[in-house]
């Protein structure tokens, strides 16, 4: 087989093995928050008869080893269950909600990614000179103000001073894909300033790090741009790192953002996780971690097979 | 200044000046911006309504939790819901008397004990069907059958029997109960067809707008329903859209992207009241912010105690500090003047310390710290009250030690189990629900363990009494018993803050509840 298949495949069982893992301790830590979901529900007006009816209704009366086996059964075969509190199909809500979380961390991912490899690079041609300077005053700034202050502050002049932007970032179905990308300018705006110092940072400190080798120099002496020897010669090797932060910064794009959510009302998997555990609905609670804990070890992986494909070394082991 | 003033309104009434004008000319004229802004609600009001327009509604308090079953409801949005998609069978005006709605009328027997609805004909559900007596019996059954989770149970569980008999409901009580009509207006109760038995999620009803998307916890879509059996509903559609971050809901009210937004915190409210294209209503309600003891568990147990706790309370800091002005001084009971048959000549409670001091001498009590347990979540504003009423307590020698707790769990762990923490009441329509569910010996939500025989057979005496002087003086009596007995301190009463655009025109202020009892999208409509 093929080393890299066989890598592929090896990481694919671990990663299912650790998303179970990830369900159980998900499953046994609602469980041990206090009360449960037919109290949450009810809340104050909570009488005793209620209670008891709703959680017969819930069948929570069940002891929680058998409430989770049958989860787990379900959700092998595919079926993701009924939430507790709505009886809504969760596999469609998460579908909803996934698709907005997505398509708001890939906008964030587009501009930032790109943004912040460029920036780093600039930063190593001018390194230790203003525009160096410039850029990591700038990207340290953003990412040490809490991204809901920035979203408040640009909430305020953007959207209710100067009325450019719409605050609400509401998605939905009947939006053109323009009309979306219009609505979520503001939040994906936040999110690349929170994203884009390590990523920047990383980028500058990889290549650095490379230009003090021998064949950089080389590289150099034979007459190469700064440019040329950076994107040729630096970069390649630089790969491994650059690509490891880049994954991390784009699962939290999607596991992370719920403050962000929150500011702009928009509607993705974040508000749907919290409003969940608050009310204590344990099968939506499991679907939207296992499908985070999904999103975490795929991109991991897909950070550690990249590195591999990117170094000859790892690529044809002896 | 009166002709020219009576020909401006003239002029609104009849669509020539809008509300920016009129307001332009009323100050010149020296009118107070108040009253300028109440007249030419009045002129816009006689205008008649104008149809048409999409109303989006930014609303606190809903969660990707919620369910539009009716028996559900605990919150804002989810309440708004019901409201939009159905109807119930009577509703409280705001003036505190009895509207019929899907039924036609209402009559009582002479005690008191049989209530007949004649139901409205020819109303029809979102489906097509029409609502029949049958549909209405399945209903009531479902929120009082032993099934029942419902919101409503509590209030349902007099009924010993229910009826349903061509265009009439009948219900049955096993005690008498002059207020079932008002029972019955309960935001629970809505008439679904087939009684909701089946699918009871479905948001079918006979409301003016029907369910178009249902995403919770994000927005609630609604599109007009022409075959409606009101003249309410004016608008094409209406979007109930939950926006639970405060700042979020008020920069989204400012840009115009909503024409509502409920909750308004005191603290922004003088701010965003001058905002040229906003109004603040400010409506005095029967919601109360409390501190509760439980009369049967030490230290509490001691009246005296109880007493000095309640004169060491400084009300007027709390209304000001904490409401900031929006709300009144409780009265350590949990009605206020905006309850029918309310006696306006119990003495309001002052802040006492000598009196404090005294009562808290008397009680013996050891001098050990007395543990009052709060949370952000308990009421807006819960923890820093928490924080005032210790500072007054010490000075009266009170020492009081303040234990905050989590949101997370606190109306299951802390609220109606600890002997005294911080909560809140969001009223009831009539006096007797009010003491029925939280003040009778036997209520699952007697959160103050208060629990009199004397008090409990005046408000079954006062139940059934159907003279409105004599019920008068009998929760009168019973006003006086909370107040001076009661584990009650109750500071204050909260406003409902709400903001609206002034593309609004047709509100009315209700005490009954936040957005005119949550008529709004029902009862508006844009100038």
């Amino acid at each position: 087989m093929h080393p890299i298949i066989k890598l592929v495949s090896q990481r694919l069982a671990l990663g299912l093995l650790l998303l179970f893992g990830a369900s159980a301790l998900i499953f046994g830590l609602t469980e041990a928050l206090p009360g449960d979901a037919a109290q949450a529900v009810l809340g104050q007006s909570a009488t005793p008869e209620a209670l008891a009816n709703l959680r017969e209704e819930m069948g929570l009366n069940r002891p929680a080893l058998t409430r989770y086996f049958e989860w787990l059964g379900g959700i092998v075969q595919g079926d993701l269950g009924q939430s507790l509190t709505n009886k809504l199909d969760i596999a469609e809500s998460i579908g909803k909600r996934l698709g907005n979380t997505l398509f708001l961390a890939s906008v964030a991912a587009v501009v930032s990614v790109p943004l912040a490899i460029f920036l780093g690079l600039l930063a190593v041609q001018y390194r230790n000179r203003w525009p160096d300077k410039l850029i990591s005053a700038i990207t340290l700034t953003t990412v040490s103000i809490p991204e809901f202050l920035i979203g408040y502050v640009l909430v305020y002049f953007i959207s209710v001073k100067l009325g450019w932007f719409s605050s609400l970032a509401m998605i939905n179905d009947t939006m053109s894909f323009g009309q979306k990308l219009y609505a979520v300018a503001l939040p994906a705006f936040v999110l690349t300033l929170v994203v884009l110092a390590q990523m920047m940072r990383m980028t500058r400190a990889a290549i650095l790090n490379l230009m003090q080798s021998a064949y950089i120099e080389t590289a150099e002496l034979k007459g190469l741009t700064t440019f040329q020897v950076i994107a040729r010669h630096a970069f390649p090797n630089a790969i491994s790192p650059i690509v490891n932060v880049v994954m991390l910064n784009l699962a939290y794009l999607v596991v992370g953002v719920v403050v962000v959510e929150v500011v702009f009302v928009y509607p993705g998997m974040g508000q749907y996780l919290v409003d969940s555990v608050t009310k204590r609905d344990v099968p939506v609670v499991l679907a939207c971690g296992v499908v985070f804990a999904a999103v975490y070890i795929g991109l991991n992986m897909v950070a550690d097979i990249v590195s591999i494909l990117a170094n000859p070394r790892l690529r044809h082991p002896k | 200044m009166n002709e020219q003033l009576t020909h401006m309104t003239k002029e609104v009434t009849a669509g020539k000046l809008t509300r920016r004008e009129f307001m332009g000319k009323a100050a010149a004229l020296g009118v107070s911006a108040a009253l300028a802004s109440t007249m030419f609600a009045d002129a816009a009001r006689a205008a008649g309504p104008k149809k048409g327009g999409d109303f989006k509604m930014g609303m606190s308090s809903g969660e990707s939790t919620n369910s539009l079953d009716p028996a559900s409801y605990a919150s804002p949005v989810p309440a708004m819901n019901g409201r939009l998609f159905g109807d119930t069978l009577v509703e409280v005006t705001p003036d505190g008397s009895i509207e019929p709605r899907l039924a036609e009328s209402v009559e009582g027997s002479a005690d008191a004990k049989v209530w007949t609805f004649k139901l409205r004909p020819g109303v029809e559900f979102h489906n097509g069907k029409t609502m029949t007596s049958e549909d209405v019996l399945k209903t009531m059954e479902r929120h009082s059958n032993e099934d029942s989770k419902s919101g409503a149970l509590g209030i349902m569980k007099g009924i010993e029997s229910m009826k349903a008999d061509g265009e009439y409901f009948q219900v049955t009580l096993a005690e008498a109960n002059a207020d079932l009509p008002y029972l019955m207006s309960d935001y629970h109760l809505i008439v679904q067809p087939d009684g909701g038995m089946e699918n009871p999620g479905d948001g079918v009803g006979t409301g003016p707008y029907k369910l178009e998307t249902n995403e919770p916890g994000v927005r609630h879509l609604f599109s007009k329903f022409e075959n409606h059996w009101s003249d309410e509903g004016h608008y094409d559609s209406v979007e109930n859209i939950v926006i639970n971050d405060a700042t979020a809901r008020m920069a989204a009210l400012q840009s115009g992207q909503v024409h509502m937004a409920n909750r308004v915190e005191p603290k922004v409210a003088d701010l965003l009241g001058r905002a040229p294209n906003l109004t603040v209503e400010s409506t005095p309600g029967r919601g109360h912010y409390v501190f509760i003891m439980h009369c049967d568990t030490a230290p509490f147990d001691s009246n005296e105690l109880r007493m000095a706790l309640k004169y060491a309370i400084n009300r007027e800091e709390m209304v000001d500090k904490i409401l900031r002005g929006y709300g009144s001084l409780g009265n350590d009971m949990p009605i206020n003047v905006s309850y029918p048959l309310f006696d306006t000549s119990i003495p309001q409670r002052e802040f006492d310390l000598e009196k404090a001091k005294e009562h808290y001498q008397k009680s013996g009590h050891d001098g050990s710290p007395i543990i009052l347990r709060t949370a952000d979540g308990a009421f807006p504003g819960a923890v820093d009250a928490a924080a005032l009423f210790q500072q007054s307590a010490a000075q009266a020698g009170i020492p009081l030690e303040i234990k905050r707790e989590p949101n997370d769990g606190y109306w299951s762990e802390v609220w109606n189990v600890q002997p005294f923490c911080a909560s809140y009441w969001s009223g009831r329509p009539v006096q007797d629900q009010m003491y029925g569910t939280a003040y009778l010996s036997t209520a699952d939500w007697n959160d103050t363990r208060f629990k009199v025989e004397e008090f409990d057979a005046l408000l079954l005496q006062a139940r059934a009494e159907l003279d409105p002087e004599k019920r008068k003086e009998l929760y009168s009596k019973m006003g006086y018993m909370v107040r001076d007995t009661g584990g009650l301190i109750c500071p204050m009463f909260n406003d409902f803050i709400d903001g609206i655009s002034t593309q609004v025109a047709g509100w009315v202020t209700d005490p009954n509840g936040e957005l005119m009892n949550q008529y709004i999208a029902r009862k508006t409509w844009f100038a």
